[in-house]
């Protein structure tokens, strides 16, 4: 029987709120990205795992975790702009199956280059000499690091709303989302806002990817699991629903959380079923519109 | 070839074991095909992709596994009988859930319930073996009143094989080829006008994800018996993708472009891993560049069939 004083399940909250930090900022990028372009990115994972491992380099050549944090989610971005610009871009116009399939491809690629350069066993990413002790929440005791992970998360998200919402840049992007062929005639160039979104989505996977290393490691299928739950974050969230998309998360964070703590064996498979439920009571995820994008 | 396709393929495939490198790649081929064509008959002909046919493939397998090996079912028939039965009750729940959602979502539900299932499989090791895989399957020998025989050899199980398969193509032809079929189609090429025609598309639908299911569980529970274990491999994602790289392969919504394909991937896996361990970075390369720049695949560029979507 665990330990069920309400330190415990205080701590077990606060782990759960980490997890689901790690989900939003997955769920909110593959959401950014799918709401606009009608595009799946399948790669999401793979990308989450090469922030991992370009963590892994840049805190071995730079020496600072902190420069490496900044660092690693702009090369994944990048990436994420080749990836655009070469591989996704010459698919517009067809099925938005056609992107799906092809980043799947790419997954397949990224993960055995992964492993050809960096081993099959994986690596290990220390935290920064600052955060590595705990912290004392008056009810118990919590990795700084951890705390870290939820702050850096809130800052990122609230960032990410300010852009949108307060800048003519974010405008674009909302109306892209809404009505790309009307932000067409208005002059908008669409296919420069869809290659600043990919990037966009792909750095924040490349920030869950450094943010996780600390604390699982980096390892070549580090992203397989995750990608699928991020889809069933955003599936319950509601496709293409940024709003949708944190709540699901933090949410289903929180029940694997729990779950892992009461049940640990349910643990892998509660995500699906909760899955299941949303779908049976509400068709079109917690804050979907009914048919976007079908 | 064009007009008796079902006798076309029994003459390729009574003559395939005999130019392969080995007999048991030909079986493999066989069965991996008839794996395709289940799932081609979802993507090539209703538009559907589903990233979760694992789920199917896994029940058919684990299906008739466990009949055998800890039933002690001693009928053959009766074993994939409950592996088919499984697959079937599996695609019609998943099926109703993942049909809930069209388009891009229904990719992602069905990934996330073949995850599920997964998972479950992994758990219920007292039934599956868990971890180490489904083992002690021993293959009855087929008896049809007094006359018996046993499929231990590697020739007769191919021909076996051949015939269980061909008979599924059969079917499969038969399906495309009735009203049903015809509607398969149109929903793939218009869902709505396929509606304002009068069709209730979301139970076609839901057959079609049936039959699907069933077709992916017959190959499961075939490879169980050319196995004689179940690895727990099965129900994992890269078995779904797997059928998704062969299919595009060789020509979605093509007819034999499923076997196509599933032969190009087995001899490309078995040449290419003899020289690399980085298999998956060979065809996953492949794969981007079939996408890119043959989506009609091999069969399909071949004969200038549609492209699936």
């Amino acid at each position: 029987m665990p330990d069920l004083s309400l330190a415990a399940l205080a701590a077990q909250v606060f782990t759960g709120l980490v997890l689901g930090g790690i989900f939003v900022l997955l769920a909110v990028g593959l959401s950014l990205i799918f709401g606009l372009m009608t595009v799946v990115n399948f790669s999401h994972g793979a990308l989450y795992m090469l922030g991992a491992y370009f963590g892994f380099v840049l805190i071995g050549r730079t020496g600072s975790f902190f420069v490496a944090l900044v660092l690693a989610p702009l090369l994944v971005g990048a990436f994420g702009l080749l990836v655009e610009r070469f591989l996704i871009r010459p698919l517009y116009g067809r099925s938005p199956d056609d992107p799906l399939l092809l980043t799947f491809g790419l997954s397949l690629v990224l993960v055995e280059v992964a492993r050809l350069i960096w081993g099959k066993i994986g690596v290990t990413l220390d935290p920064p000499a600052a955060l590595a002790g705990a912290v004392n929440l008056g009810f118990t005791y919590f990795p700084s690091y951890r705390l870290f992970v939820i702050a850096v998360t809130a800052i990122v998200l609230v960032g990410l709303w300010l852009f949108l919402e307060k800048t003519n840049v974010g405008l674009v992007i909302r109306a892209g989302s809404r009505d790309p062929m009307m932000v067409k005639a208005l002059g908008f160039d669409v296919g420069r806002i869809w290659f600043l979104v990919f990037g966009i989505g792909t750095g924040l996977a490349g920030l869950a990817g450094i943010l996780a290393g600390p604390m699982r490691g980096a390892y070549a299928e580090m992203g397989v699991t995750i990608i699928i739950e991020s889809f069933v974050v955003v599936v319950v969230g509601g496709m293409g629903s940024l709003l949708g998309a944190v709540i699901s998360g933090l949410l289903i964070g929180q029940i694997v959380g729990l779950t892992t703590f009461f049940a640990p064996k349910l643990a892998e498979i509660i995500v699906f079923i909760f899955m299941a439920l949303v779908l049976l009571f509400r068709p079109s995820g917690l804050l979907g519109e009914a048919g976007l994008l079908e | 070839m064009g007009r008796h396709p079902v006798v076309f393929f029994f003459v390729v495939f009574a003559i395939f074991p005999w130019v392969v490198p080995y007999k048991s790649l030909a079986a493999q081929v066989l069965i991996y095909g008839l794996f395709a064509l289940g799932f081609n008959l979802l993507y090539g002909y209703t538009g559907l992709l589903s990233f979760g046919s694992a789920a199917y493939w896994g029940l058919g397998a684990y299906g008739t596994g466990i009949a055998l090996a800890k039933l002690k079912v001693t009928s053959l028939w009766l074993a994939l009988g409950i592996g088919m039965a499984a697959a079937v009750v599996g695609g019609a729940l998943v099926g109703f859930f993942c049909l809930r959602r069209r388009g891009i979502y229904f990719a992602m539900l069905t990934l996330a319930f073949a995850q599920l299932l997964y998972f479950v499989g992994f758990h219920l090791a007292d039934w599956t073996g868990g971890d180490d895989g489904l083992r002690g399957i021993t293959v009855p020998a087929i008896t049809l009143g007094s006359w018996r025989l046993p499929l231990d050899r590697s020739v007769v199980f191919y021909y076996f094989t051949l015939v269980i398969v061909g008979l599924a193509v059969a079917a499969l032809k038969r399906i495309l080829d009735s009203p049903f079929g015809a509607v398969l189609q149109a929903i793939r090429e218009n869902a709505d006008r396929a509606t304002a025609c009068g069709y209730d598309i979301s139970r076609i639908k839901h057959l079609s994800f049936v039959f699907y299911a069933l077709f992916c569980g017959l190959a499961g529970a075939l490879d169980a018996l050319r196995l004689t274990v179940v690895p727990i491999e099965s129900l994992h994602w890269s078995t779904s993708g797997q059928v998704v790289i062969m299919t595009l392969l060789g020509g979605a919504g093509t007819f034999f472009g499923p076997f196509v394909g599933a032969a190009t991937y087995l001899v490309l896996e078995d040449a290419i891993s003899v020289w690399t361990e980085s298999w998956p970075l060979a065809i996953g390369a492949i794969f981007m560049a079939f996408v890119l720049f043959l989506p009609k695949g091999i069969w399909g560029t071949l004969t200038g069939g549609f492209h699936g979507r």
